[in-house]
């Protein structure tokens, strides 16, 4: 966790539907690069926290979308900190080969949103983003890369988002440095 | 400023010098060394600098070259680089960027990468036309200026003993569209310069993005390690 002088950060969620299971042979390469790419988001600049499965390195075994469905839900103190590992690290090349390992999907696969700084985002509540940006487009709510929305546009809706609930406490209490950063 | 008045301020040969000089170093130029770039006086390099700054082409700044500060540290310098705006003319009107965009968009979200991919290759081998395989470094950095990447060689990071040289890349000449469909875009660039390069010889093309310059390096293959 880095300590930050924003007020907001921008969380990101985004899942990938399995065109194999990730013992398949062909998925390999995928899993090869997960820690590499993992503790490059871990390092790179602006990076505050990504989930990860108890016990796990990262957020691969958690299949709260699907059974055949891998979520990516990281913290990020800008989005140019975000787009720079996104697209312009050892990221990029997961994502060049993603049709490899993932079904293109029709609806939206990934959702950015801003926090307050220190609030760690919940699965439920980045699903919840995610469905607020499939049925309503994007807003400062739920945005995407191209249809971005600034923090001080996201803070009317910080100041209407209720306290943590008692099940965003529990997580929030045992926040693990570094998860499945690999966002396709 | 209209793009075909800033590009018509390159007329002047010096001028040009300047501006090419400037934009290939990739970092702030003082005037003295513009000047001594170009084989001209420092004023009259001083005054193009200027010309070209007032027109958009380059962006300056005042900085201390010396790194001393206050009193007795002496005026600061003024200093060059690139602007980051793209200028074009097309004569008669031509809007490929419109139609280069839309036509990502279409590919993006029908998932279209491997089928560009094909192509930028099969492009890249065609640019090659019968040649062998670039047979190193030195010709890659050849053919990638000739293609506008603005390539440059540096020492590889994290390599033992005598680093293994890379060849990186200031420009990318898909900008506009990598910037709005990165894997897609970077992708069908590393699959143009693998054709371009070949993938068999003494040099291969690989994905190594950073920020602010092209997303493929080129290396020697023996350096593979992985």
């Amino acid at each position: 966790m880095t300590a930050s002088p924003h007020a907001a950060h921008l969380a990101q969620l985004n899942v990938a539907t399995l065109r194999h299971p990730l013992d398949d042979p062909r998925m390999a390469p995928f899993v090869e690069m997960l820690d590499p790419v993992n503790a490059a988001a871990d390092g790179a600049p602006g990076f505050v926290w990504r989930l990860m499965e108890e016990g796990a390195a990262d957020a691969t075994g958690l299949r709260p979308a699907g059974e055949d469905v891998i979520v990516n839900l990281t913290v990020w103190e800008t989005q140019e900190a975000l787009w720079d590992f996104t697209y312009r690290s050892g990221h990029l090349e997961v994502m060049r080969r993603r049709r490899e390992w993932f079904e293109r999907h029709v609806e939206a696969h990934l959702v950015l949103w801003w926090v307050p700084a220190g609030h760690l985002p919940t699965v439920g509540e980045a699903l919840e983003r995610l469905a607020d940006l499939r049925v309503h487009g994007p807003s400062p709510r739920a945005f995407t890369f191209a249809s971005s929305y600034t923090a001080a546009e996201g803070v009317q809706h910080l100041q209407a988002v209720p306290p943590a609930q008692p099940e965003q406490a529990a997580r929030s209490a045992r926040p693990a440095p570094g998860g499945g950063a690999a966002a396709v | 400023m209209k793009d075909i008045d800033a590009i018509a301020a390159l007329q002047d040969p010096v001028r040009r010098r300047l501006y090419e000089y400037v934009a290939a170093q990739g970092r702030e130029v003082g005037r003295n060394e513009a000047a001594e770039a170009a084989g001209v006086a420092r004023t009259l390099a001083a005054h193009h600098l200027d010309k070209l700054a007032e027109v958009g082409l380059l962006e300056s700044s005042s900085r201390r070259l010396t790194g001393r500060s206050g009193p007795g540290a002496g005026r600061p310098a003024k200093v060059y680089t690139r602007a980051r705006a793209e200028r074009a003319v097309s004569l008669p009107a031509r809007d490929y960027r419109t139609a280069a965009e839309l036509l990502a968009e279409a590919a993006e979200q029908a998932g279209l990468d491997a089928g560009l991919c094909a192509a930028a290759r099969r492009r890249g081998e065609a640019l090659r036309g019968s040649a062998a395989p670039c047979g190193g470094l030195e010709e890659a950095m050849e053919m990638l200026a000739a293609r506008g990447y603005e390539p440059h060689l540096e020492g590889a990071e994290g390599t033992t003993g005598a680093a293994a040289r890379v060849v990186r890349m200031r420009n990318c000449p898909f900008h506009a569209v990598a910037e709005r469909f990165p894997p897609l875009v970077c992708g069908m660039n590393l699959a143009l310069l693998e054709g371009l390069l070949g993938t068999d010889g003494p040099v291969r093309a690989r994905m190594d993005a950073r920020p602010g310059e092209c997303c493929v390096v080129v290396e020697a293959s023996k350096n593979n390690r992985d």
